[in-house]
């Protein structure tokens, strides 16, 4: 047998355990396994990441917590309205960490200048985007259960009393992170590291049109419209409904996830696409700014 | 049909600022080792990204292993590796961490075997607990050839792969891939300006200048086509434009 004969039958199983539907395009659950190990290293290796994904979560609850305190010891409706700032900073920190969680991960390949190392291993985007989605959720998970608890503990407010409502309002803002995080990473790795600041930075858009901390109410009707054309939104107005008038509005959730899937499947074409203008013009050889 | 490892025909990459590649085209036998040689901006990064799929051409095809490129990449992308001291392996993850995510992400199997048995032939078990960030540019350039080499590849595309590493080592490199090669049969294309290293490790040089090929042939018939002791003489005519005025002189 020649050598090269010896080398080709000796080369690696790779495909086994993808999820074959009989095109080249399968998934492997390995791969990505992989590539959430490789992540998961790296927070375990730096305490400073892991005390960053609790630092401003906490703070920001505190600070709307005794804020919220202190308005509602002075006026008789948000007396009423017990809680539904430490809601909304609750929820808004799902919806912001999730957003993070997923871009982190993405520009952590940036920083080290691995990308490369990536785009030409066997790895797909496919399970690129869904190692950084599960990625996201470990991340928010490390971050908000601890600030949660602490929300129970300083103020009496049990984030987990929403019960299936929590379900509901948590799927729907890790899925408008997920489709704004994925396409934020699109954008850096066609543009590079100079466009980093828009993954820190394009949440806070959302903040003031998605009626975070106030009723949507409160808009002049021509924002209204906009507002009500984020998913995010209906989230806080039913975050609002349950905690103020203790009324679960699926509608408003079940509309919330149909504009979701939408946007997400937005986000996963743009990805796809910058990925493809990436490839068109050296983007993923040149990763610097 | 006799399948090439790499074939590359009438390749041409237009950026906004100019022509890197020009319509080259050659053909990569399968268990050959080929220099890729050129000055800056010569073209041979961006015809090895073009290889490895990372990079689209304007026109003309790439076929690695058969596999047309970038199209149907994951169809051999698992058969191939590349090392190059200008992509970096994250700088937090040890070693072995880094050698386990790739040989997973590469479908290696008995994983752990295989890093050991890298580590013992790249002398990096004393290192395989150490964070990548915290060795030396030597050191790291191991560890890149271990992450190379982690998946056996029948096709091995190196960008400078001794750049920045002093004459000791960029040696003890040169003898590694000369090793992995004579026993595993691959084909190595190799792209770099060190003329010493081409003319160790290739049996075929293919001379690149502003995107194009200047030349092609073995070291011997290189240096006497051009009447040269050393292949360094050989690309400083190509580089500074005598290559036409000594073969019209001929």
């Amino acid at each position: 047998m020649s050598r090269a004969a010896v080398a080709i039958c000796a080369r690696p199983r790779s495909e086994q355990d993808a999820m074959n539907f009989g095109f080249e395009h399968a998934i492997s659950w390995r791969r990505i396994a992989a590539m959430v190990e490789r992540y998961w290293y790296l927070l375990r290796s730096s305490w400073p990441r892991l005390l960053e994904l609790v630092y401003w979560p906490a703070v920001q609850m505190l600070m709307w917590g005794f804020l919220q305190l202190y308005i509602g010891q002075n006026a008789g409706y948000f007396a009423r309205a017990g809680g539904t700032f430490i809601g909304a900073v609750l929820l808004w920190d799902i919806l912001f960490r999730g957003q993070l969680g997923f871009s982190v991960s993405f520009l952590e390949e940036m920083w080290s200048r691995n990308l490369a190392n990536l785009m030409m291993s066997p790895l797909k985007p496919i399970e690129f985007v869904l190692a950084l989605m599960v990625m996201s959720i470990v991340r928010l998970l490390i971050g908000m259960v601890p600030v949660s608890l602490l929300a129970i503990g300083f103020f009496g407010f049990n984030l987990y009393g929403m019960g299936l409502a929590l379900a509901a309002f948590f799927l729907n803002l890790i899925l408008t992170s997920w489709a704004v995080g994925i396409f934020v990473s699109g954008v850096v790795m066609r543009n590079g590291l100079g466009a980093e600041n828009l993954a820190w930075t394009i949440m806070f858009l959302l903040m003031p049109l998605t009626c975070v901390y106030y009723p949507v109410g409160v808009l002049p009707p021509w924002l209204q419209m906009v507002a009500w054309s984020l998913p995010p939104t209906y989230v806080f107005e039913g975050m609002r409904a349950l905690l103020i008038d203790h009324t679960f509005r699926s509608e408003l959730m079940i509309q919330a996830f149909f504009m979701n899937v939408v946007l997400f499947a937005v986000g996963v074409m743009g990805f796809m696409l910058l990925l493809r203008s990436a490839r068109r013009y050296g983007s993923l050889i040149q990763t610097g700014e | 049909m006799t399948v090439s490892a790499v074939a590359v025909e009438r390749l041409v990459k237009i950026y906004q600022r100019g022509r890197a590649v020009d319509g080259i085209s050659f053909t990569l036998p399968i268990g050959s080792v080929t220099g890729l040689l050129g000055g800056n901006g010569a073209g041979k990064t961006t015809t090895i990204a073009m290889i490895m799929g990372l990079l689209t051409p304007t026109s003309g095809n790439v076929r690695v292993l058969g596999a047309k490129m970038p199209g149907q990449r994951y169809r051999v992308l698992h058969r191939m590796n590349f090392e190059s001291p200008y992509v970096e392996m994250p700088m937090r993850l040890t070693v072995r961490q880094n050698l386990t995510v790739f040989g997973r992400l590469y479908g290696v199997t008995e994983l752990a075997d295989r890093i050991d048995a890298l580590a013992h032939e790249l002398d990096l078990t004393d290192l395989l607990d150490r964070p990548n960030g915290k060795l030396s540019s030597g050191q790291k350039t191991r560890v890149s050839l271990a992450k190379a080499l982690i998946n056996h590849p029948e096709v091995l595309l190196l960008d400078e792969p001794t750049a920045s590493l002093d004459p000791d080592t960029a040696d003890w490199v040169r003898a590694r891939l000369q090793r992995y090669r004579s026993e595993r049969g691959a084909t190595l294309l190799l792209a770099s300006h060190n003329m010493s290293e081409v003319e160790r490790l290739c049996e075929r040089v293919i001379i690149l200048k502003s995107g194009r090929i200047e030349d092609d042939g073995t070291p011997a018939e290189l240096l006497a086509r051009y009447g040269r002791r050393t292949l360094e003489e050989v690309f400083l005519d190509v580089a500074r434009g005598r290559s036409h005025l000594r073969q019209a002189a001929q």
